[in-house]
């Protein structure tokens, strides 16, 4: 029986040590792809090392494309929609969690109603709107419809109903008004909530393709996704130049990711946990 | 806790406060869109010219145009492969994860490194893996003496080349949840089991895959909502082609709308993929009764 479990266990780190292998290899070759001569790309049968590491690549994908810009439109764009959102989720959660108003459940309702609408059905009456108001070509038109999200609001509402009401009891015998409750007590409160918000909303939005892709035209103005698939067209078949792009545009959120992998864990398990 | 302002305001003040920057934004970039959609749906419209009113004209369209029905049928294709599959694997893989396993914290976070990354960078590399020549894949492939297909430009191919870059991209965080719904099954329901004599299969049968069912239920509906609407991967990889092998409804939807400049048709499009995924999480909802445990 001991023995059998033993083999099980061998088995078993098997299994997830070639799975983990196919989940790195693509990144692997990704990069020895990009370390490579264009030459050396196209011989059969390929090698993960090339005669010696060429780092040309790196320059050329600056050549002709600002990926220094590229990169602070993306950032720029996400920093600014993680902030916006995690601050009218938390407020609106914090209303419709404790404040009392008329229509308050069929409003509520309204909000959840919204999130089983697929984003696409709004790609084209976003556009309209953003021709409206000349926004097209701009980050206004990737930052202004994102500032608020159902989904963050109703994530934020769960868990504020969460918080003991005795707490907000006390403040308020205090003389603390509705704002000191939420900045004082539910705010400090909720950090696991507010990080794992603003970590779900940074990933999707840093990595964005389909809004910027109808929405910007210019190339200054891209935002990384967007201008790795722009320079695509150009170096249909340098697999070496393409490759160096992809891991430079990878390179930020990967480095994230390092840093704050439990939080990137405890956001995707927290989304899966519905109140 | 000793708060400064002691003046007092009435509810309907302290809602407004809180509510009005969020439902601002709610009413005009999420309500109003969705309405507007349904609204634009009967019109003909290309930008440009004058907006005509033809009723259920582009639906009447869809129903006796091949190309929606061909891009419905890859989109339901795509769909019922990568969901499936996608899920036993990341269940496996939980489950592989969950037997107390050294590393468990480097396995996971492998697993979950393409989650994070951008479609756009993966969907490049894979296309580079795919290279019928001198991609990586068909190199594999020869070493084990298989004679390997020109993937994207395949029309029989290229559908399948896309859904294992999608599922091998969405596995870390199905397995993820599945995880932590594993770790929320207390020990003492499988040493019960244990003292009646149970084997592995009747435990995995009868404790985790009912207590589990929640978790399931909830990864199910999310990868069919958002494998309706995959988008990203197709146009990078192969645009819809080759011969609309792997076009899909998003795709066709943004072709519509921002190539052929058919804003009414385009919205038409939009409202079926919304009709479906309504229908699909109704029947969800109504089956889960019966299988759900909570």
């Amino acid at each position: 029986m001991e023995k059998r479990k033993q083999y099980l266990r061998i088995i078993l780190y098997i299994i997830l040590t070639l799975g983990g292998l196919t989940m790195i290899l693509p990144f692997v070759w990704m990069i020895s792809t990009s370390l490579k001569t264009l030459n050396e790309v196209f011989i059969f049968p390929p090698s993960f090392l090339g005669e010696k590491i060429v780092w040309q690549n790196y320059l050329r994908v600056s050549d002709r494309f600002p990926f220094g810009t590229f990169f602070f439109n993306s950032l720029k764009i996400s920093v600014l929609v993680v902030l916006a959102q995690l601050f009218t989720s938390s407020m609106a959660g914090f209303a419709f969690a404790r404040l009392r108003f008329p229509f308050k459940d069929t409003l509520f309702a309204l909000y959840l109603a919204t999130l089983i609408v697929p984003f696409h059905v709004l790609l084209v009456p976003t556009f309209l709107l953003m021709r409206e108001f000349s926004w097209v070509d701009s980050h206004l038109s990737l930052i202004i419809p994102n500032l608020v999200s159902a989904f963050g609001t109703f994530l934020m509402r769960q868990f504020f109903l969460t918080i003991p009401k005795d707490l907000e009891d006390a403040a308020r015998i205090d003389g603390c008004t509705p704002f000191g409750i939420y900045f004082r007590i539910f705010l400090p409160l909720s950090k696991p909530a507010l990080a794992t918000l603003g970590i779900f909303t940074l990933m999707g939005s840093w990595n964005d393709f389909v809004r910027p892709l109808v929405f910007i035209n210019s190339i200054s103005k891209m935002t990384l996704p967007l201008g790795l698939s722009s320079m695509q067209g150009l170096y249909s078949t340098n697999w070496p130049v393409l490759m160096a792009a992809t891991v430079v545009s990878l390179l930020p959120i990967l480095i994230a990711f390092f840093l704050a992998q439990e939080y990137f864990v405890r956001g995707v398990t927290l989304s899966g946990l519905k109140g | 806790m000793i708060c400064l302002e002691r003046i007092k305001y009435s509810d309907l003040f302290w809602a407004s406060i809180f509510l009005l920057p969020n439902l601002l934004g709610f009413i005009i970039f999420i309500l109003l869109p969705v309405l507007a959609s349904f609204g634009i749906s009967f019109l003909e419209w290309d930008l440009l010219g004058e907006m005509d009113w033809i009723g259920l004209g582009n639906y009447k369209e869809l129903m006796t145009d091949s190309v929606f029905w061909k891009v419905l049928w890859n989109t339901i294709y795509f769909t019922v492969v990568t969901v499936p599959v996608g899920i036993m694997i990341s269940l496996f893989l939980a489950i592989a994860l969950n037997q107390k396993i050294r590393g468990l914290k480097i396995f996971r976070s492998v697993y979950f490194l393409p989650v994070i990354s951008s479609m756009v960078a993966v969907a490049m590399v894979w296309q580079w893996i795919y290279n019928p020549q001198f991609g990586l894949l068909n190199y594999l492939l020869s070493l084990i003496g298989i004679n390997g297909p020109s993937w994207l430009s395949s029309t029989i191919w290229a559908m399948p080349a896309v859904m294992i870059t999608s599922i091998w991209k969405c596995l870390g965080f199905n397995m993820l949840l599945f995880l932590a719904g594993l770790q929320g099954i207390s020990e003492t329901y499988y040493e019960a089991a244990e003292i009646d004599g149970a084997n592995w299969f009747s435990k995995f049968r009868n404790i985790t895959i009912p207590l589990l069912s929640p978790t399931t239920f909830f990864v199910i509906v999310m990868s069919v909502i958002n494998s309706f609407q995959v988008f990203d991967q197709i146009y990078i990889m192969t645009q819809g082609g080759p011969a609309r092998s792997t076009s899909v409804l998003v795709h066709y939807l943004y072709q519509n709308a921002f190539q052929y400049y058919r804003m009414g048709y385009a919205s038409s499009i939009a409202y079926v993929l919304f009709f479906l995924v309504f229908i699909v999480t109704l029947i969800q909802l109504k089956r889960s009764n019966k299988w759900v445990v909570y």
